[in-house]
């Protein structure tokens, strides 16, 4: 494999298939934990380490996981690395680990690992396999903090937890509701595709 | 055949290998957790009832069992002297269970304070019983041996105004508290002697 055709696994998880915005996956914890920067911004981070550790893994010992099995094998692996993620965010950030809650253990059935196991490192070699991964972990990782960082500074007026406007602010409040979320990825979503239109 | 024998050993292995490894991580995360369980949840009570003090009660802390349970105590340093001790009770409020922490000086069985760590009581009303410190100043100075009772019972507590049955519920979780304490005073004295500084 050479170093151009890794560059361009990675890159890919920037732009090209940004997982929320391009691929349109993992959509439900980037509509939950999206409500301020630093929830968005820990979720992705969890979600990198988990995509990075399981996409290796999974590369690594594709050969011997026999393909009618392949998906209760991919499981197994990507359960393990999300109870390591949430047994370290217990132990070391569990302000975080208290506002992520439930979306943590969700990552299991989160597309994103699942479907990249299947769908790339099930075919592909470890070092392909780990900058796929990381690509496509920073790209969440970028396209939540940046949607959390709208929602926080429109819907309550501060970034990651400081005053942005004056204390005559009146937030909007509709932003950092359920709906808000819907709003603002429409939004995104639609302003990326007309960018991405040539 | 052989087909059914190789994905039972991989995925045998795979399993085994990743409950190998949860297991490795859980056990050395293990401590850390609970710490940050008792700082999170129970710390600021505990710092709250046992202000003053110049240790730190949360890594000052002991374990007794009574019975089947284990119960954890936080020693206060006081002048040198570790003297007082805060731990956690249990009262049945309006709508479960209501966590209590109490802080007791074990030289007089005074009160120190008293605080609610956790429950599930309406926002609000019930809720006061935690958020309003009138209520929960009222406990500092008697005595963990007094016969907790709200005011409307003949007892001595203002009832939180609009939740009687929380603040019942306090009292009788006091009640409960004092008769565990009393029952294991005696291992509290001794194993609080081992923090003096």
């Amino acid at each position: 494999m050479s170093d151009t055709s890794l560059v361009k696994e990675f890159t890919k998880g920037l732009w090209k298939e940004i997982p929320p915005f391009r691929l349109v996956l993992g959509i439900c914890p980037t509509l939950a934990c999206s409500k301020a920067f630093n929830n968005g911004f820990g979720m992705g981070v969890a979600l990198t380490f988990v995509l990075v550790c399981s996409n290796i893994l999974v590369s690594a010992i594709r050969k011997y996981i026999p393909s009618k099995i392949r998906v209760p094998c991919f499981i197994v692996v990507v359960a393990t690395f999300v109870v390591i993620v949430e047994l370290v965010m217990q132990a070391y950030t569990y302000p975080l680990f208290l506002q992520l809650g439930i979306f943590i253990p969700l990552i299991v059935v989160n597309c994103i690992p699942l479907g990249r196991a299947e769908a790339f490192a099930y075919k592909n070699g470890v070092a392909a396999s780990a900058a796929d991964g990381l690509g496509l972990g920073i790209g969440y990782t970028l396209s939540l903090s940046f949607l959390g960082s709208l929602r926080e500074i429109f819907g309550v007026g501060t970034w990651n937890g400081i005053q942005i406007f004056g204390a005559d602010f009146q937030p909007f409040t509709f932003m950092v509701e359920a709906p808000g979320a819907f709003v603002c990825l429409g939004l995104l979503l639609g302003l990326m595709n007309l960018a991405g239109k040539k | 055949m052989r087909d059914i024998i190789r994905m039972i050993v991989v995925l045998g292995v795979l399993g085994a290998v990743s409950g190998g490894g949860l297991a490795m991580v859980k056990s050395s995360t293990a401590a850390k957790i609970e710490y940050q369980q008792i700082k999170f949840v129970k710390g600021p009570a505990i710092k709250e009832i046992l202000n003053g003090c110049s240790n730190d009660p949360l890594v000052d802390r002991f374990k007794v069992m009574d019975g089947e349970m284990e119960r954890s105590f936080f020693v206060g340093v006081f002048n040198g002297k570790p003297t007082a001790v805060a731990f956690e009770g249990y009262g049945t409020g309006y709508k479960g269970q209501i966590g209590l922490m109490v802080g007791v000086d074990i030289e007089t069985d005074k009160m120190l304070g008293m605080g609610v760590t956790t429950h599930s009581e309406t926002p609000g009303l019930g809720s006061r019983a935690k958020d309003d410190p009138k209520f929960r100043a009222q406990f500092k100075g008697m005595s963990i041996n007094d016969p907790f009772k709200v005011k409307t019972d003949g007892g001595q507590v203002d009832a939180v105004s609009g939740a009687t049955i929380t603040s019942r519920g306090v009292c009788s979780g006091l009640v409960a508290t004092s008769e565990f304490y009393n029952r294991l005073k005696p291992q509290i004295v001794e194993q609080a002697k081992a923090f003096a500084k």
